[in-house]
């Protein structure tokens, strides 16, 4: 092997790799003049039996002479891949807007959404959120909350009972046997929400449905005035609808606050019933053992549904009930 | 409960400045909500005028009765016009729109050719003149109570302002025109005249003997006033003024005496009710039912009385269900001569029961349960001797009392607690002066406060500060948020209930929220056993179509899954979270502590403890192909393992580790169904439905179902994780025969169990049934690793043996050799 037969098999490999028209070529070049079996892997394997005072020059040489091959591989390489890819991957092009194939869409039911959204708000206020049973006590559900069987209040809600009678049980009407659980097992300073399904007897229609959703707040601490309770109000009504809502508070009766009112928003250029809300009646107060002389407390309730049509302009209560793909697809999960 | 401005203002001084708008929200801002402002006449133009029918033809050849009517409308010549009412004869009095005017609705009257003849104007009903909904035929009116040819506009008294009003429970007083009125006056700093006032000193000398009036227990009535009048002329009439303002009320005139009993009422609140006399034997006492009997009320109708509802009687028998309807057989007619007027100050709750058990309200039951002045029984009593005799030939023979009436004890308030409440700083002189508009006796050294007589539920200093806040407005209290409180978060069991109906929803399925009612053909027909069938019923449904409560989610989902098929759908999947109600425990009679003090620890427990439990359980159901039908032709269908797959990630997305068997479950199929099991619990269910159900609720065939019990889940565990390694895998794979009837989840656990900590995971890649005799080939691949080595060869070896033995030990498999 003299340096002339490598420079040969230099310019044999330029030449074949440059002769080479497509990749296919080009491989089969590589495989001939770079390859196992090529000269010059022959002559580098050969290096061994070489005597060692030769070991070094020759051995030099033979690098030299692959890293040359190498790079015009590498050049006609890169020549033909850009050639390919100008050429044949343009016949692979595809009408990338067909449509594609997508899983199904999901999404939370639009009730689920306001209820994390309005739990979101207030655990960043501070309230927990506690939830109780749907299947109620009676005297949870009316008794502790100054609702006397036979009180015209009693009648306000339309209650389904459960056989026998007198086990007294009830579908809550309310969530507000959760504020009683909650101040029965809690020392104030208590700051929650309830929300959760209720349940009232009346027909289904545009407005009502006899199975819906109530989210209700209770605060008990030291000083808590009216004042609290409508900067609270406030504060949720703007998160609900908002910056530029107002709210009303206007006198109204619930047993279970004392003073008691229905909290209006101005909305979309109109009043808008939204909820009750109250100081918390003392009586309620004493029979969950705490102390009047030291604590105060508000207490107010809102419909989910109601919120949510409010807010959204939804005018059929049947499309949020009857779990029409159509309709609450269109929710997403509320982002 | 109406309230017409022109009665309003027979009480309270009101400037012709303050405008109806004004005063509608002066009671809006005092805890009265004005549902509608009716302008009564507003869009009404004369000639109105009243007149006589004078002949009347009637026209048969059309499909309905036409009269081509004669009037006398106080012109020189007869006036006709055209009739399609029927409920007046010649001589009758009416009211006539002559041409020229305009009727509610912009309807304007001419002169027209109709039914072949010339009308010349139109007879009214109350509808189409806008004074109420009646239209069942032409008003008409007594002889001598109107002027024929005068002008009806201002002889009805149709031009007012009517504001209806809602009046919360706790103010019965407001269902009065006495109350709507003084709420007026001091919502807007005007005098007020309470009508009670010239009744106090009113006094009826006896002419003879009255009625005796007995009450039997005064727990029941407090006070009872019965008047007894004679010498009543039956043919006597209602006064026009007396007739339009029970209209404008929404009532109807009947006859004079109960006209005057209702009036009575419409203005001062107190209900009243007049018995023939001559059909009342002996005095009349307010007494239990005392048995069970039949009892005709004056609407007609027949009601079997209950032993303890409250009754006013003679001595034979009841005449009247105590505050809520009279009786037939005492009831003024057209021969009634002798009255008796009985004014009661009845017990709420006695009234409350009697209606309730009824289901009977009545304008006089509504007031009684909302509690009622407890002077009015001698102020209204009197207003209608006074009234009657002042209307009619009526003169009072005797008053006879039973009982006195119980006024509201006076209560101490503290001023400072009353600014503590409101939130802000209310000096105790304007608390005096707030307290005395409404009618309250202060004592203002010692803060004594006697509530007023028609105010039953001012008894506590709470009752006090709500009046005080009204009558400041609540819009004068500031806004402020309250200190701000400690931390909170979600629970564990909120925070995962959110993540696992989040990746559902993100996953492709739509989250649906169905009544939880159901019915036993559904329980039944999905074939529901046992504890699983059990559940509690509701006493009084929504309808007889669903009275149970709920035992599983699935069947609500179906329900849906067949609504929106039925509404053109085809491919989906849906999800629902929420409570079923087995019934697992029977239920004991309400447990109601004391009120006013904290039940003890033991109490409380065993209210919880008396409440069934409620599990909480999430549940999908898949219907159809896994993505909608497209270009490209049509997807893969949802199967059983797509329903386990769902399983599997909800208790993988809680960190939990589970065990699969297969179980024969409604309303799964009996092959296709697995059970997840943790802590050998089966925690959910899930797999193909039962294709009987699928055809049932006419669902695509295949359709799959899970249900995982959520509130049956241990709570994650705290992750503590190990570091990655980096050191080289080792794969070995190993292919097993077994009998058909040993599961994939049996073989894996047992080569798990025998391969040991080293192995990482471990793969089902093959599965092969064509073996024959009753077995199966599984190919698993094994991926081995230990933290801190390169396995050797011969290390990986000895693992997958241990592990094939233990599959081969546990479950009879034996290696598969190529």
């Amino acid at each position: 092997m003299s340096p002339a037969d490598v420079a040969s098999w230099i310019s044999d490999a330029r030449a074949a790799f440059l002769a080479s028209q497509d990749l296919d070529q080009l491989k089969a070049a590589r495989l001939a003049h770079a390859g196992d079996k090529s000269p010059i892997a022959l002559a580098s394997r050969a290096l061994g039996t070489l005597p060692p005072d030769q070991k070094a020059s020759v051995g030099k040489l033979i690098g030299e002479a692959k890293a040359e091959i190498a790079d015009a591989l590498a050049a006609q390489s890169a020549k033909l891949e850009a050639e390919r890819d100008s050429k044949v991957l343009l016949e692979e092009i595809v009408d990338i807007t067909l449509p594609v194939r997508r899983a199904h869409r999901g999404g939370l039911h639009p009730i689920s959404i306001i209820k994390n959204e309005i739990s979101d708000f207030f655990i960043e206020q501070g309230f927990s959120v506690e939830e109780g049973p749907e299947l109620e006590s009676g005297w949870l559900n009316f008794d502790s909350l100054n609702i006397p069987a036979d009180h015209p209040a009693r009648t306000m809600q339309d209650t389904f009972f459960i056989e026998p009678i007198e086990s007294g049980l009830v579908l809550r009407t309310h969530t507000s046997p959760v504020q009683i659980r909650t101040m029965l097992s809690q020392e104030p300073p208590i700051y929650v929400i309830c929300p959760g399904r209720t349940f009232r007897a009346d027909e289904l229609d545009a407005t009502h449905s006899p199975v819906f959703h109530q989210v209700e707040g209770l605060v008990v601490d030291k000083g808590i005035t009216m004042a609290h309770l409508k900067g609270t109000l406030d504060n949720f009504a703007r998160h609900m609808f908002g910056p530029d809502v107002t709210t009303r508070l206007r006198p109204s009766f619930f047993p279970f606050t004392e003073p008691s009112a229905e909290v209006d928003i101005f909305f979309n250029n109109r009043w808008i019933e939204w909820g009750g809300c109250g100081m918390v009646n003392p009586k309620v107060l004493a029979t969950c053992g705490i102390d009047t002389e030291i604590y105060t407390g508000f207490a107010f309730g809102m419909g989910l549904e109601r919120t949510l049509m409010v807010r959204h302009g939804i005018t059929d209560m049947h499309d949020i009930v009857e779990g029409d793909l159509r309709f609450t697809r269109q929710f997403g999960v509320g982002l | 409960m109406r309230a017409p401005l022109s009665w309003i203002k027979e009480f309270v001084e009101i400037p012709e400045s303050i405008t109806a708008d004004q005063i509608s929200d002066a009671l809006i801002r005092v805890g009265f909500e004005v549902e509608e402002i009716i302008y009564q006449g507003a869009d009404l133009t004369g000639p109105l005028v009243f007149a006589k029918v004078l002949s009347i033809e009637e026209i048969t050849e059309f499909k309905k009765p036409i009269r081509y009517v004669g009037l006398d409308c106080g012109e020189k010549e007869t006036r006709y016009v055209i009739c399609g009412a029927t409920n007046f004869v010649v001589g009758d009095l009416i009211v006539a729109a002559l041409p020229g005017a305009v009727l509610p609705g912009d309807f304007a009257i001419g002169s027209r050719e109709t039914y072949g003849k010339v009308s010349n104007g139109m007879i009214c009903s109350a509808r189409e003149l806008g004074l109420g909904d009646d239209h069942s035929g032409i008003m008409t009116f007594a002889q001598d109570t109107v002027t024929i040819g005068a002008d009806a506009i201002e002889g009805l008294m149709i031009n007012d302002v009517i504001f209806d009003i809602a009046v919360n429970p706790d103010r019965g007083y407001a269902l009065s025109i006495r109350g709507v009125a003084r709420e007026v006056a001091g919502a807007l700093g005007l005098a007020f005249t309470d009508p009670v006032d010239s009744l106090r000193n009113i006094s009826f000398a006896d002419t003879g003997t009255g009625v005796k009036a007995k009450i039997e227990d005064y727990a029941t009535a407090s006070v009872f006033y019965l008047r007894t009048l004679s010498n009543f002329d039956p043919t006597a009439t209602t006064p026009i003024w007396m007739r339009r303002r029970i209209e404008k009320m929404g009532m109807r005139s009947i006859s004079l005496v109960v006209d005057v009993t209702n009036y009575v009422m419409l203005e001062l609140g107190q209900p009243l009710h007049a018995f023939d006399a001559a059909k009342v034997k002996g005095g009349l006492t307010i007494k239990r039912a005392g048995k069970a009997q039949p009892f005709t009320t004056l609407d007609g109708q027949v009601r079997q009385l209950d032993p303890d509802d409250l009754m006013v009687c003679d001595e034979t028998q009841p005449l009247a269900l105590a505050g809520t309807m009279g009786g037939a057989s005492s009831e003024i007619s057209e021969t009634t001569t002798e009255i008796a007027l009985e004014a009661v100050r009845f017990d709420p709750t006695c009234v409350a029961k009697n209606s309730r058990r009824h289901k009977l309200s009545s304008e006089a039951s509504r007031r009684l349960e909302r509690s009622v002045d407890p002077s009015l029984a001698q102020y209204a009593s009197a207003r209608f001797v006074q009234l009657l005799t002042e209307n009619s030939s009526a003169t009072h023979v005797a008053t006879v009392i039973d009982g006195e009436p119980r006024f509201s004890p006076s209560l101490k308030v503290d001023p400072s607690y009353i600014s503590r409440i409101i939130g802000i700083e209310i000096a105790p002189a304007e608390i005096v002066g707030i307290l005395k508009t409404i009618g309250c006796v202060v004592n203002e050294k010692t803060f004594e406060v006697q509530p007023p007589s028609w105010r039953a539920d001012l008894l506590t200093q709470a009752d006090f500060t709500e009046e005080v806040a009204r009558m400041i407005g609540y819009d004068k209290i500031p806004s402020i948020l309250p200190p701000r409180p400690k931390h909170a978060s979600l629970t564990p069991a909120q925070k995962r209930r959110r993540a696992i109906s989040t990746m559902l929803a993100s996953r492709g399925l739509a989250e649906v929220q169905t009544f939880p009612f159901t019915n036993q053909q559904t329980i039944d027909s999905l074939g529901f056993l046992g504890e699983r069938a059990s559940t509690y019923r509701i006493a009084n449904p929504m309808s007889e179509e669903f009275p149970l409560m709920r035992v599983h989610l699935v069947p609500g989902l179906l329900e849906v899954a067949q609504r929106n098929i039925s509404r053109g759908a085809k491919d989906f999947a849906i999800f629902e979270m929420g409570s079923i109600f087995r019934s697992s425990q029977k239920l004991v009679p309400m447990i109601s502590p004391e009120l006013g003090k904290k039940p003890n620890a033991e109490v409380i427990q065993s209210i919880y403890a008396s409440l069934p439990p409620q599990a909480f359980h999430v549940a999908g159901l898949l219907v159809g192909r896994v993505e909608d039908e497209d270009w490209q032709g049509k997807s893969r269908s949802y199967t059983w393992q797509d329903a386990i797959a769902y399983a599997q990630d909800i208790l993988q997305l809680c960190n939990l580790s589970w065990t699969v068997k297969r179980s024969d479950l409604a309303p799964w199929h009996p092959g296709r169904c697995a059970e997840l099991i943790i802590d050998g619990k089966p925690v959910a269910h899930a797999g193909e439905l039962h294709p009987r159900i699928v055809e049932m609720y006419g669902l695509p065939e295949r359709s799959s179902a899970f249900a995982v019990a959520l509130n049956a889940l241990p709570d994650s565990p705290l992750v503590r994780p190990s570091t990655v390694g980096t050191m080289p895998a080792a794969l070995q794979d190993v292919a097993l025969i077994v009998d058909s009837s040993v599961t994939a989840a049996e073989v894996e656990a047992a080569l798990r169990e025998g391969a040991g900590e080293l192995l990482e995971s471990l793969s089902l890649f093959d599965r092969y049934d064509k073996l024959g005799d009753g077995k199966i080939s599984l190919a698993f691949s094994l991926v081995f690793r230990a933290a801190d080595r390169t396995l050797t060869g011969a290390e990986v070896s000895e693992l997958r043996d241990a592990a094939v033995k233990s599959a081969a030990k546990a479950t009879g498999a034996i290696l598969r050799t190529a």
